[in-house]
């Protein structure tokens, strides 16, 4: 077991932002009737990440009264999981490295070496400028890729001496550090090359990029990907409340975001989407209409058969106008893969999206088998918004981590 | 017997993240295929083709998987049935799971709706352990991409059975990994094991009949419906059946995380897959083959083992996760056991006094071992603490913390005594008297 002790200097209060509540809401409905303290780990770590990497007593007492848990129960979980920081940690990031055998074997003293000539002689101090702060862990699952360390939601794995300190440097002037192999090796793959599934007669799917994420700092709760979306509720299984439910989610999500449209609006600037929002039983109508007529179809119907069945295909241009493509991936929702796929059909440009009228969005939705994605993250008053030179909370995000990297 | 898995049967063909994860990958891959039909053939059919695929659970006790789900009620009394898939991989070496959740997602929910019907459960939870974050928003990615598609909830795939399945979240307690702690933490408590019985199947996740089971274990249910409990059962030796997942760290030239069949004898498999050991097979010293929690094997006698569950049994140590963890001559043997007896130490949840107390006790003695600042009569004492631990506690972890203790004794007391005797011999040179003043 392991000795572990509250801050002893602690913030007067803590409440969480209007966000995590509304998560935390959502996910307390994951759990039957009066079960609602499962969900204090989830919202003890939404808190923790909230708060700058860790967890202060406030916060401990405020999930208490929202699972309406005795305080001390709470605390007993805080003080036994060991991924809860009790203490302030470094801002730009609180290195954790594995120092259990397999990765001891492959080099991790000198990781911790490291640490202590870099950071602080001892765990969990705080360098003078805030930044840094490290802790020796235990195995923390990437044992094929030892050594590693884990820093807040990302692992950097197949590090040496020089790689390690190469990504503090990093990390210290503010550069981009991919998380990952920090060799020149594919994830866990044998390094020499794979040494299995190369028949080329099998079906592996389409090609994808590897599974990096870029590194996110802690303490920054609005750039948490939101992962409870609210399903079947309790024990009753209906898709039906899932949907509806969804869809409530989705109007609040446009509350959140009108602040950005009004901004828009008050330069004069009329969105088209805007005055065409439908409703939802409007949407509902529409979900049981397309569906009768998908389920008319023959099967083995092609996603651009299926999607004239449907909706009015969009007039595409051959290629991009002068001034060049837009970057769609600007757009939360659309990744390479659908930017390439829109790019075939001829869309190039933010106010081409922002001009779909509902037939249109329909066509995409079901050509890219969506099933209402396009209206639940808002492409049209997205694009509405970059057509017009404007940034949204995401294209701003996502241009300032393309600069980071410059 | 010992042939090696050709690609066209392995199940997890995207283990190395090189294609989509998603939905469509999954498709193209063969997933989500006929899942309907399999439920529709009814519960006993699923559950007699797992009992005869002959799936032992992987997640390192290796328990039947068919016979485990037959333990369920067959009608619900009132209380709901729940599944529990057990993602908190945590056993030092182990790093297969991992990959499950990240590159290859669609196996483990499709896999999830299967068993939950056939242990008539409406309801599964997910249990991640909290490191793996990212891992973790692949998979509820993946969960969100079956609802939207209609695979999970009402009706899920067009069975006409309902199934919600839900992700939760740990947050680093090795502990959880035992299928009761499991449940504590998922109720919302500290993660201390229960005692049993009563066993999960009779009151498990808020005292409903449960069923917990590995990642892996789910996720290679649905391709044994699909190609035939005999496709499966005709890898591996006589009941150690299969296909399995190695992840192998250490001292060999290429680490590497690969799908292989169950009974290839070690060196075969190290060769194929990780580029033999590193400095050759002479300078191999020992081997753990399936976890920390397992005792190490030495050089000589693991060489032409076959890795399944009951020849490695029969070296006294066992097949665990299939995590091998490789060490080459440059291993001081002593330290890397004292390192695991720390992890033991620092893992250990307190609720019992051998463990909490024998843990660290343990893990003080090896330290001092390892730098040889010992009595060779404490060898003896410390093989007789273990046996004093182990089977003395609620949960296996205390079992856990003695066995690699006592594989290092067994095998390797000749390593521990010329290290006292070094230190002492150092200590003469250094003017020590040797004998106690009276």
């Amino acid at each position: 077991m392991a000795v572990r002790r509250i801050a002893e200097e602690q913030p007067e209060n803590f409440a969480f932002t209007p966000e995590n509540s509304a998560w935390a809401k959502l996910l307390i409905d994951r759990y039957p009737e009066g079960k609602q303290a499962s969900a204090v780990i989830p919202l003890l770590w939404r808190a923790q990440e909230q708060n700058n990497g860790w967890l202060p007593e406030p916060a401990m007492r405020k999930v208490a009264e929202i699972l309406d848990m005795p305080y001390i129960r709470v605390m007993e979980v805080a003080t036994f999981y060991t991924m809860f920081q009790l203490k302030p940690v470094g801002s730009v990031a609180h290195i954790q490295v594995c120092g259990t055998t397999p990765c001891m074997l492959r080099g991790s003293d000198d990781l911790i070496d490291i640490c202590k000539k870099r950071i602080s002689k001892n765990q969990f101090e705080i360098t003078a400028d805030g930044k840094f702060s490290w802790e020796e862990v235990e195995c923390l699952g990437a044992c094929v890729n030892a050594p590693m360390v884990q820093v807040f939601k990302d692992t950097f794995e197949d590090l040496t001496a020089e790689t390690f300190e190469k990504m503090l440097d990093d990390m210290d002037a503010g550069h981009k550090v991919k998380p990952g192999p920090q060799a020149s090796r594919h994830l866990s793959v044998n390094s020499a090359g794979r040494s299995q599934l190369f028949d080329v007669s099998m079906n592996y799917g389409e090609k994808a990029d590897p599974y990096i994420a870029p590194y996110i700092m802690a303490g920054n709760a609005t750039l948490i990907d939101n992962d409870a979306r609210s399903y079947g509720t309790k024990s009753s299984v209906t898709h039906d409340d899932a949907v509806k439910a969804r869809k409530q989610g989705k109007v609040t999500k446009k509350e959140v975001k009108s602040t950005t449209k009004k901004d828009v609006d008050e330069k004069g600037m009329t969105s088209k989407a805007a005055l065409q929002k439908p409703t939802t039983q409007e949407l509902e109508k529409e979900e049981t209409e397309t569906q009768a007529k998908l389920s008319a179809l023959p099967k083995g119907a092609s996603a651009e058969e299926k999607a004239n069945a449907v909706g009015k295909k969009p007039r595409g241009l051959v290629k991009p106008r002068k001034e060049g493509a837009d970057d769609l991936k600007l757009i939360k929702g659309v990744g390479k893969v659908i930017e390439g796929k829109l790019n075939d059909q001829g869309i190039w440009h933010f106010n081409q999206i922002a001009k779909w009228d509902r037939p249109e969005i329909i066509w995409f939705d079901t050509f890219l088998s969506f099933k209402g994605r396009i209206d639940r993250d808002g492409w049209i008053e997205q694009a509405n918004i970059l057509a017009e030179g404007g940034e949204t909370e995401f294209s701003n995000r996502a241009s300032k981590t393309a600069k980071k990297a410059d | 017997m010992t042939a090696f898995l050709e690609d066209k049967d392995r199940i997890f063909t995207n283990i190395h993240g090189f294609y989509d994860w998603g939905l469509e990958g999954a498709k193209a891959r063969g997933q989500w295929d006929q899942t309907a039909n399999f439920i529709k053939k009814g519960r006993d059919w699923i559950i007699d083709e797992i009992k005869a695929s002959g799936l032992r659970g992987r997640g390192g006790a290796g328990f039947p998987t068919g016979l485990k789900w037959s333990f369920m009620p067959k009608e619900s009394d009132g209380r709901p049935h729940y599944l529990v898939v057990n993602a908190d991989e945590s056993e030092p070496g182990t790093c297969k799971d991992r990959e499950i959740l990240r590159h290859d997602p669609h196996t483990l929910v499709e896999g999830c709706l299967i068993a939950g019907f056939a242990m008539g459960a409406h309801a599964g939870y997910i249990y991640v352990r909290g490191e793996f974050i990212r891992e973790r928003e692949r998979l509820q990615a993946a969960i969100d991409q079956a609802y939207d598609a209609g695979l999970l909830g009402k009706n899920a795939a067009g069975s006409g059975w309902n199934f919600d399945l839900y992700v939760h979240h740990g947050a680093g307690a090795y502990i959880c990994g035992e299928e009761t702690a499991l449940l504590e933490s998922l109720e919302g408590k500290k993660g201390q094991p229960r005692l049993k019985p009563p066993f999960p199947a009779n009151a498990g996740l808020y005292g409903a009949p449960t069923t917990v089971n590995n990642v892996e274990s789910i996720a290679v249910t649905p391709e044994i419906l699909r190609r035939g409990a005999s496709w499966f059962s005709s890898f591996g030796a006589e009941n150690n059946k299969g296909t399995k997942l190695f992840c192998v760290s250490g001292h060999v030239n290429n680490p590497a995380t690969f799908e292989e069949s169950m009974s290839i004898p070690f060196k075969e498999l190290m060769d194929k897959h990780c580029g033999g050991i590193r400095g050759g097979w002479d300078n191999l010293l020992a081997v753990i083959p399936g976890g920390s929690s397992v005792p190490c094997v030495p050089a000589e006698e693991i060489i032409n083992c076959p890795m399944d569950f009951d020849s490695l049994r029969g070296l006294q140590s066992g097949l665990g996760t299939a995590a091998v963890i490789v060490m080459d001559k440059s291993t001081d043997i002593i330290r890397a056991i004292a390192r695991l007896s720390y992890f033991y130490k620092h893992e250990s949840c307190g609720q019992c006094t051998p463990c909490r107390e024998g843990t660290g006790w343990m893990w003080r003695v090896m330290v001092r071992m390892a730098e040889g600042r010992a009595q060779k009569r404490e060898i003896d004492m410390l093989f007789d603490v273990t046996k004093q631990i182990e089977g003395h506690t609620i949960c296996a972890l205390g079992d856990a913390a003695a066995w690699p203790v006592q594989g290092l004794i067994r095998h390797f007391r000749p390593v521990i005594e010329e290290r006292i005797d070094q230190y002492t011999h150092r200590a003469v040179k250094d003017g020590a008297v040797m004998e106690a003043a009276q």
